[in-house]
């Protein structure tokens, strides 16, 4: 992954996979400490215990594709190699929680990148699932919920150009401006 | 700034127009690009933005765009598949590019890219 922000879509997409109705996108940059959270938390299947002990090595997956599975690995190499951290939790039958933090001034730290199109994806493509996506810096906040968008349009899909078009636009001036180009 | 009344004027603008996209039948096309860790690493993402926004700028409605898992063959993502006229079409090693040329001989014009096609590659 040559973005941050695929790492978040890949890791939001194992959420869908375990059928979660609702997921929250955190980002939070503190500029004066150099440092950048992401967190993802989502109300799926959840994880056993040995299942979740297993999943940071990249050998572990449930696909029936390949053996191997990829995206939690290099989400926790994403951070880890910049000198952050990185964690996950999870509950059989109530949900799973990740996040990774970066040191944003590490050569290492992989750019955020289309943070604004990633989040444009994941909720004009999932119209079953809800999204709470937070970003926060500087002591500024911006929140993009779908369920509000959704109880305000009442029935017309999220996925309608005109709707999409006014989310770019959304996105862009509440969650993106907040760290402008500095991620 | 854009805010949540203005989606509220814009629901309004959308519920006054009669609505003729609804239309989809047995013509409709469905495109589905793999979305998996191999798809979305190997570049799956601006390949699904150039979809949508060439079937908006075209004004298809009866095509419908969406995201799959993976689709077993990570090698050759990104993977675009498209079902028209009650077959399937799996094209792989998709660029931006590629999609938009997909849209305009295959989905508007009928005639599948052979040469985009898997079993070329
Ligand atoms: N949010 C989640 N809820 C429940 N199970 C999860 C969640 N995230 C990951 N898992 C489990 O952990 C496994 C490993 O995830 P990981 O993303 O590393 O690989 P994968 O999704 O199997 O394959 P890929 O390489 O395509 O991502 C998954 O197969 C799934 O069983
Ligand atoms: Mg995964």
């Amino acid at each position: 992954m040559r973005e941050l922000a695929l790492n978040i879509l890949d890791i939001t997409e194992n959420s869908l996979a375990a059928g979660a109705k609702h997921v929250s996108i955190a980002l939070t940059a503190d500029f004066t400490a150099d440092r950048m959270r992401i967190e993802i938390c989502d109300d799926g299947c959840g994880m056993d215990e040995e299942t979740l002990a297993k999943v940071t090595d990249p050998f572990t997956t449930s696909r029936t594709t390949r053996s191997v599975g990829m995206g939690i690995p290099l989400f926790k190499y994403s951070a880890e190699s910049t000198g952050g951290n990185f964690g996950i939790f999870s509950e059989k039958g109530k949900g799973t929680r990740i996040f990774a933090e970066y040191v944003i001034g590490h050569i290492d730290r992989m750019p955020l990148g289309d943070f604004g199109g990633v989040v444009l994806q994941l909720a004009t493509m999932n119209p079953s699932v809800d999204f709470t996506v937070t970003v926060e810096a500087d002591g500024r906040k911006g929140v993009l919920d779908t369920s509000e968008i959704k109880e305000i349009l009442g029935g017309i899909p999220l996925d309608m150009p005109e709707v999409r078009a006014f989310l770019k636009d959304y996105i862009q001036e509440n969650l993106v401006s907040i760290y402008g180009g500095r991620l | 700034m854009k805010s949540l009344e203005e989606l509220k004027a814009l629901r309004e603008k959308m519920r006054s127009q009669t609505d003729n996209r609804a239309v989809a039948g047995s013509d409709e096309t469905v495109i589905k690009v793999g979305m998996a860790t191999c798809g979305i690493a190997a570049g799956a993402r601006p390949v699904l933005t150039a979809l949508l926004d060439e079937a908006e700028k075209r004004q298809l409605h009866n095509v419908s765009i969406s995201q799959t898992g993976c689709i077993g063959l990570c090698r050759l993502e990104p993977i675009v598949e498209v079902f028209k006229g009650g077959q399937k079409y799996t094209y792989v090693l998709m660029t931006p590019e590629k999609a938009k040329k997909v849209i305009a001989e295959h989905v508007v014009n009928g005639n599948p890219v052979t040469e985009y096609l898997i079993g070329n590659n």
